[in-house]
């Protein structure tokens, strides 16, 4: 179980300006301003759930997940994962999450995938047996039996993201993070990685948060939503009632809607 | 430890993938040391002696300078590109692995190229040794041991101190270099020859006279006492501060995420 | 000419970003040297005879490599340009109307320019004000300065009409690693050690290359330890390196050109 309270994060950004005598000035003097990132965030995920947490670009979703994930300490409030407060008890945290950033990949680039599983397997100490059943199972639902052979970089967009998942799923974490699975795949990749997720939560009950701009994503996985603006909640409710909302439009009309409505 | 191993074998795999690449670069790390050599020969060409030292002596210097700094360029060499880790995510990676943060910084990245560095030292060592005048006794080799494995621990807790900055700052690091590249390039001679203040800057504050210049002195028999042999172990508290000044950041780095 | 301009301000302004990193090179110059003076100075008490330059010259020397550090260094050139050939989307260039090897030189002109432009003042002005025997002095003559005045934007150009060189050069290797070129610039540049340190006869020789032509001849005319005629010698050579390596860079542009218009990108 997941529970934040009342979560605050302020950065300080400096300015920057265009033009030259601008440019100039700012040797000399800086202006800062602060960006609330996070204002008084609450949320509850259950054991099990799949959430759905949208939201514009730099609305707050990947500062809330780096929380989570206990990269990065809020300035006030609580939060705990499985009773355990992410930033304080890091090496513990992070046994039990697994964490998917799309745009970046935990794979030893110049290396067979399968060499970089095995690393990871002694990174989170998972035993031989467990290894075993979890590198099959991977390997059956993803299709991974030729790829990980291949060297990380000669694989495709598609092939690479299925073995970003598998990686992270090695040490059969409770939770997984999914930060944009889907960005750049082709369609029928995208299909194969909804679906794999979906598995994984019904046979292990991983409890699934996904942050996403493919509203087809969130149709396909998640029944409740998150919505954040300018660092705050918008909306917490399920899919289907948010449906109900928008009547016969499709589901990126209804968000497009609720940006406009939020002014966000 | 052992992960430490698994973790040397695919960072040397991923090496391995570029052959080519891979021997260009011992190639050019071994032209760019030789060109350090060639400029302390050429001034011996000159002058016979400088504060003292002839030219094996001082190349004694330059060999265990450039080799304890090529050991830790090599397999520190997560902290020297720490920079680029903060950018890239990587370092977010890093935090959410269940293994201290340090270790993985260590572990993640070592880069092999930098010991074609070592070629020049074996050249360097094979002229110097015997031309030094030192009187070669078993204590003498243990202080030579020291004076390399506690050099390149003090560079490591240079590149700590470095990466402990680019928490702070990412583009005012270049006043790092002063530390660890100027004090690679200036190793090359004994530290004494820059005057006592600088003698002292670099042993009570950054001890890298500790590892160099104090045991050369009990190499040469100028000093006696045990003491000398082993100030390249004292430097090794230097380790402490640094490790701190890292966490220091990485506090900062939790609260700020930049 | 005008788009060239603007691609000169872009980098400018670039440059101009980062004070911090001005304020820390600013430190490190310093620094370095300080450490240089001291060290040759070890090496003057030792046997001043032996010397080969007069020591306000070397000291001169030394403030204004430091200072102009970032002008004549032979790195850093175009890190983009060695990029884009190795990864192929030169083939985007290609389809720009503006000349390849131009643009290159004006955006590595105006990089250096624009990281020196903040650094230089401060190190001259505080080299200037140190006591003996770190102090910079002024040129002996008018002359001096004025020849060296020459001197310093031909060297600029010599370094970076190498540093073209350099970068075409991947065309044919295909690497990013460029040391080899970078070193031996430095090297017999004068960037270690001073060029009139180096033993006789190799000196002779590297003082006719195109690496004499770089920071060598600016520091040492306005130093005074190249005068006179010998200085408008030195003149003449850099603007005949700079010619032949420009020529060069140009006729092996197009014909490297000419090879990846014929293999596709």
């Amino acid at each position: 179980m997941i529970v934040l309270e009342n979560i605050n994060k302020t950065f300080r950004v400096a300015k920057r300006q265009a033009g030259f005598g601008r440019a100039v000035k700012a040797l000399f003097s800086r202006e800062y301003e602060l960006v609330h990132a996070l204002s008084d965030v609450n949320f509850k995920i259950h054991d099990g759930e799949m959430v759905g947490y949208i939201g514009p670009n730099g609305a707050g979703k990947s500062t809330t997940i780096k929380i989570m994930c206990g990269i990065l300490t809020p300035d006030s409030g609580s939060c705990e994962v499985d009773g355990r407060v992410p930033w304080k008890e890091r090496v513990a945290h992070v046994r039990e999450i697994g964490v998917v950033f799309g745009q970046r990949s935990q794979l030893w680039w110049d290396v067979p995938v399968i060499d970089s599983f095995e690393l990871i397997r002694d990174i989170y100490k998972v035993d031989q047996k467990r290894y075993k059943n979890n590198l099959d199972e991977l390997t059956e639902l993803l299709d991974l039996g030729e790829i990980v052979k291949t060297p990380a970089r000669s694989l495709s967009l598609g092939q690479r993201m299925r073995c970003e998942i598998a990686a992270s799923l090695l040490h059969s974490p409770r939770t997984l993070f999914l930060d944009e699975p889907t960005i750049g795949l082709d369609a029928v990749s995208k299909i194969a990685v909804r679906q794999f997720i979906r598995k994984q939560n019904a046979e292990h009950g991983t409890t699934v948060i996904l942050t996403t701009h493919d509203m087809q994503d969130i149709e396909a996985l998640t029944e409740r939503i998150l919505l954040i603006g300018k660092g705050q909640i918008l909306l917490d409710g399920s899919l289907d009632e948010l449906k109900r909302r928008g009547g016969e439009q499709k589901i990126e009309e209804i968000v497009a809607a609720l940006y406009k409505e939020y002014q966000i | 430890m052992k992960l430490y191993l698994k973790y040397f074998a695919i960072n040397l795999k991923s090496q391995m993938q570029y052959k080519a690449t891979f021997l260009l670069n011992i190639f050019a790390r071994i032209v760019l040391a030789f060109a350090t050599v060639a400029g302390v020969w050429f001034m011996f060409l000159r002058f016979n002696e400088v504060e003292g030292f002839t030219l094996p002596q001082v190349l004694l210097c330059t060999a265990v300078t450039t080799m304890s700094f090529a050991l830790s360029e090599t397999f520190a060499r997560g902290f020297d590109i720490f920079p680029r880790l903060l950018g890239n995510g990587q370092f977010d990676r890093i935090l959410v692995r269940p293994r201290g943060v340090i270790f993985q910084v260590l572990a993640s990245q070592m880069e092999f190229a930098r010991l074609g560095i070592l070629v020049q030292a074996v050249f360097v060592f094979c002229y110097a040794i015997p031309n030094s005048g030192v009187h070669w006794t078993w204590d003498k080799v243990l202080t030579l041991v020291l004076m390399v494995a506690c050099g390149a621990a003090v560079f490591f807790s240079l590149f700590i101190v470095y990466a402990a900055f680019a928490f702070f700052t990412t583009e005012g690091l270049e006043f790092m270099n002063i530390l660890t590249h100027g004090g690679r390039e200036f190793g090359r001679y004994p530290y004494a020859i820059y005057g006592n203040g600088v003698l002292r800057f670099l042993t009570f504050v950054v001890p890298l006279a500790l590892f160099q210049y104090y045991p050369l002195l009990y190499l040469l028999e100028k000093e006696r006492s045990v003491l000398y042999m082993f100030t390249p172990l004292i430097a090794l508290l230097f380790l402490l501060p640094a490790y701190g000044f890292f966490r220091l950041g990485l506090r900062r780095f939790k609260s700020t995420g930049s | 000419m005008k788009e060239y301009f603007a691609l000169f301000r872009i980098r400018f302004i670039n440059g101009l970003q980062y004070r911090a990193a001005a304020l820390a090179g600013l430190a490190t110059q310093f620094a370095w040297g300080f450490m240089e003076i001291l060290a040759f100075g070890a090496f003057y008490r030792a046997n001043p005879a032996a010397f080969p330059m007069e020591f306000s010259h070397f000291v001169s020397y030394i403030w204004i490599q430091q200072a102009f550090l970032h002008l004549f260094g032979p790195y850093g050139g175009n890190p983009d340009a060695v990029e884009s050939i190795v990864s192929g989307n030169i083939a985007y260039d290609l389809a720009r109307p503006m000349s390849i090897y131009n643009r290159w030189f004006a955006e590595n002109i105006a990089g250096r320019i624009a990281r020196t432009a903040l650094r230089c003042l401060p190190v001259l002005v505080v080299a200037f004000l140190l006591p003996a025997p770190f102090k910079m002095t002024l040129p002996p003559s008018l002359f001096q300065l004025a020849m060296s005045a020459i001197s310093i934007p031909l060297g600029l150009l010599v370094v970076v009409s190498y540093c073209q060189l350099d970068n075409i050069s991947t065309f044919y290797t295909m690497s990013r690693q460029n040391a080899i070129f970078v070193v031996a610039a430095d090297f017999f540049a004068g960037g270690y050690i001073p060029l009139p340190f180096f033993p006789e006869p190799l000196r002779k020789i590297v003082e006719l290359t195109p690496f004499a032509a770089m920071q060598n001849m600016p520091l040492r005319i306005y130093s005074g330890d190249i005068a006179g005629m010998d200085a408008v010698k030195a003149v003449a050579l850099q603007v005949f390196w700079c010619a032949t390596m420009l020529l060069a860079g140009k006729l092996l542009m197009r014909h490297s050109l000419k090879r990846v218009v014929a293999q596709g990108g």
